[in-house]
């Protein structure tokens, strides 16, 4: 298990929760740092913003990667343009591609984080787009230079769980880069199964966010995490789908 | 019990007089509210239509405690549960309400609360509005900041750590027109990091304008959707078209806007069809608008200068707060924006159910930031207040007593892009 890293754009990481940035406060960092194990911590270029951007930046300890997204955008230009900013504001080449047309759902728009993954990873961006899961457009975006791709498992925020597992597991299956299951992870058992059908890693916020005690919910989602990895590296035994089953029913007879 | 509006004034010319008895009581001497002044522009929408069919056939009398327990088990708010949620019935269920209200809340905000602050830049007024400070039969201090002036206001409020601002203006297109609100967004831009504008109403390729010169919000309240009760409030002016006014978020939208808010003031006419109206109004431009942002204010009437004794009328507290509660149950997405209009008490209350954005350091009159931030006395003009507010916390203080109760204030979530 110690060798089982992460490698996202060339960087190796042993953790396998993010934390998204959608609740933002300095009480939840502390805890996805300490009580999760999270290396990469999400924030909003337009969150920090801000006049207080100094006491964010400073609050993200030396060691932690910082994941800037693109929350705000409508467009891919105006994907590429928070890019570029969180660039000058020191926030390194990780960036998130989030592009929203729908205020209501924060449903991604494919097709611009397409356009936007294309035009950043060849200004070197470490690119990680957050997208609706559909097979062609991930090939898409893996052909555009994406470091990840990052599909969500229900609306953001509605700690629904995986409810596009099935079509989760084919970007598993078919895509050769890590799938990060982000968005409407809202408990660590979704988040085990998440890990146990292969994806490389957890990102999450509200789960978190909005639990009764936030650094035991944090504790919980590092245990799962880490189960759910290593039951999908020790390779799932079968599972009997109603009552006992013969050992050959249809290739009994060529027995000798 | 009405609210008495009409004061006259001791300074106004026997013909002033004359003309402001005849439009309070000939409403023939009135102009057609529902006819578009020239210049007006008209837009094909059926946003409307859609609005004040839902508001017309609204009997908020026929919903019953059964429908409000059944509105509050649905994972998703219909418009019936809506009107469910706003009625008279759904008043034993408050507690319930807001406990529904605090989880969509904190689901799509988390715990943070955005601070603004309003900045008036010029109070002249061509509108008779019989219940605003501002109107042009009511004798106050007029004043229109030069640009000097604004900077100087802009940057002692900057200077107290808001980052977004809201810059307001009567409504005289004469003494403040599109140019002049124009360059006080694009010195506003050198300030804040977000601006918004709460101004008359404009057409399409003036909200442009003012958005290229950096303004990304429109708030242009409709004060209320009954048209035959905005008829006799609003007798004189371009507020007096009530269509124009109810399109100008879409027009706003057309432009280029980020984001809109909307309001009815409660307490002009009957508030539970004005709240079905406002948050129908917001429903069907998001649905028509997916992309944009968009936020409700639940303002209540309040006093003015030269009449102490206007008062919301059957708005009380609860009431407002049942509206807030349904508000946010039926648009769990949209912001909303409670001002210094309330007590400091009732918006500790409203940020930990179902409020995202409070104003802190709010002055309605013009030029006088300086002497009620810093208690300086200055020896320039001020323009008298739009009303009387009644939280007067200051920025500082807001921002301590929003991080006492548990929440995370919040300056800016914002990108001009």
């Amino acid at each position: 298990m110690d060798n089982d890293k992460l490698v996202i754009g060339g960087h190796e990481f042993h953790s396998r929760f993010i934390l998204g940035s959608g609740k933002y406060s300095m009480k939840l960092i502390e805890a996805a740092i300490r009580d999760a194990g999270a290396e990469i911590i999400t924030l909003a270029v337009r969150r920090a913003n801000t006049k207080q951007q100094e006491s964010i930046l400073d609050y993200i300890p030396k060691g932690v990667t910082l994941l800037p997204n693109t929350s705000g955008a409508r467009t891919a230009e105006e994907a590429v343009r928070i890019a570029r900013l969180a660039r000058e504001l020191g926030c390194g080449d990780f960036v998130k591609i989030e592009i929203m047309r729908d205020s209501k759902y924060l449903l991604p728009d494919n097709q611009e984080t397409i356009r936007a993954t294309e035009i950043l990873a060849k200004e070197g961006f470490v690119v990680m787009p957050y997208m609706y899961p559909d097979l062609n457009v991930a090939r898409d975006l893996a052909n555009a230079g994406a470091a990840t791709i990052m599909p969500l498992a229900s609306p953001i925020g509605s700690n629904k769980g995986l409810a596009s597992k099935e079509f989760i597991q084919i970007l598993i299956d078919e895509i050769d880069l890590p799938i990060i299951v982000d968005a409407g992870i809202g408990r660590p058992s979704q988040a085990c199964e998440a890990m146990e059908m292969g994806a490389a890693a957890i990102m999450a916020n509200t789960a978190l966010a909005t639990a009764g005690d936030l650094p035991m919910m944090a504790q919980a989602f590092r245990q799962a995490i880490e189960a759910g990895r290593k039951a999908y590296l020790s390779g799932l035994g079968r599972v009997l789908t109603r009552g006992a089953s013969a050992s050959d029913p249809l290739t009994g007879f060529l027995r000798d | 019990m009405e609210n008495q509006f009409f004061v006259d004034s001791e300074y106004l010319s026997p013909a002033a007089l004359e003309k402001k008895h005849r439009l309070e009581t000939d409403p023939s001497s009135r102009k057609n509210h529902m006819e578009y002044m020239p210049g007006m522009e008209q837009i094909e929408s059926d946003v409307c239509k859609n609005v004040m069919t839902q508001v017309e056939s609204y009997d908020y009398s026929r919903y019953t405690a059964r429908d409000v327990k059944a509105a509050l088990e649905h994972e998703t708010c219909t418009v019936e549960d809506f009107k469910a949620l706003l009625s008279p019935a759904a008043e034993p269920f408050l507690e319930q309400m807001a406990q529904r209200a605090r989880l969509e809340t904190s689901k799509h905000f988390g715990n943070t609360v955005y601070l603004f602050t309003p900045l008036y830049i010029a109070n002249y007024c061509e509108n008779y509005c019989v219940y605003c400070g501002f109107n042009c039969y009511n004798h106050i201090n007029r004043m229109k900041l030069n640009m000097e002036q604004i900077e100087h206001e802009m940057k002692v409020i900057a200077d107290s750590g808001m980052e977004e601002i809201l810059i307001l203006t009567g409504e005289s297109r004469s003494k403040s027109d599109v140019t002049y609100i124009g360059e006080a967004c694009k010195l506003a831009r050198k300030y804040f990091r977000m601006v918004g504008l709460e101004i008359y109403p404009v057409n399409t390729d003036e909200y442009h304008y003012l958005h290229e010169c950096g303004a990304d919000y429109v708030t242009v309240f409709q004060e209320t959707y009954d048209t035959d009760k905005y008829e006799t409030l609003h007798l004189l002016g371009h507020k007096r078209v009530w269509p124009y006014r109810f399109d100008a978020q879409e027009r706003a939208l057309r432009a280029g806007m980020r984001g809109v808010a909307f309001s009815a003031l409660l307490g002009l006419s009957d508030f539970r069809k004005d709240a079905l109206a406002s948050a129908m109004h917001v429903y069907y431009l998001q649905r028509k608008y997916p992309q944009a942002e968009m936020s409700l204010s639940c303002p209540r009437l309040r006093p003015i200068i030269n009449n102490d004794k206007i008062n919301p009328l059957d708005v009380g507290e609860k009431q407002l707060c049942q509206v807030l509660c349904a508000y946010r149950i039926f648009l769990p997405y949209v912001g909303i924006t409670v001002s210094s209009r309330e007590s400091a008490k009732f918006r500790n209350g409203i940020v930990k159910i179902a409020a995202t954005k409070v104003s802190a350091g709010v002055s309605t009159g013009i030029g006088d930031h300086e002497s009620k931030y810093t208690g300086k006395e200055t020896d320039g003009e001020q323009g008298d207040e739009q009303f009387e507010i009644s939280d007067s916390r200051s920025f500082a203080d807001m921002y301590r007593d929003i991080a006492e109760e548990g929440l995370q204030p919040v300056l800016n979530d914002y990108l001009y892009v």
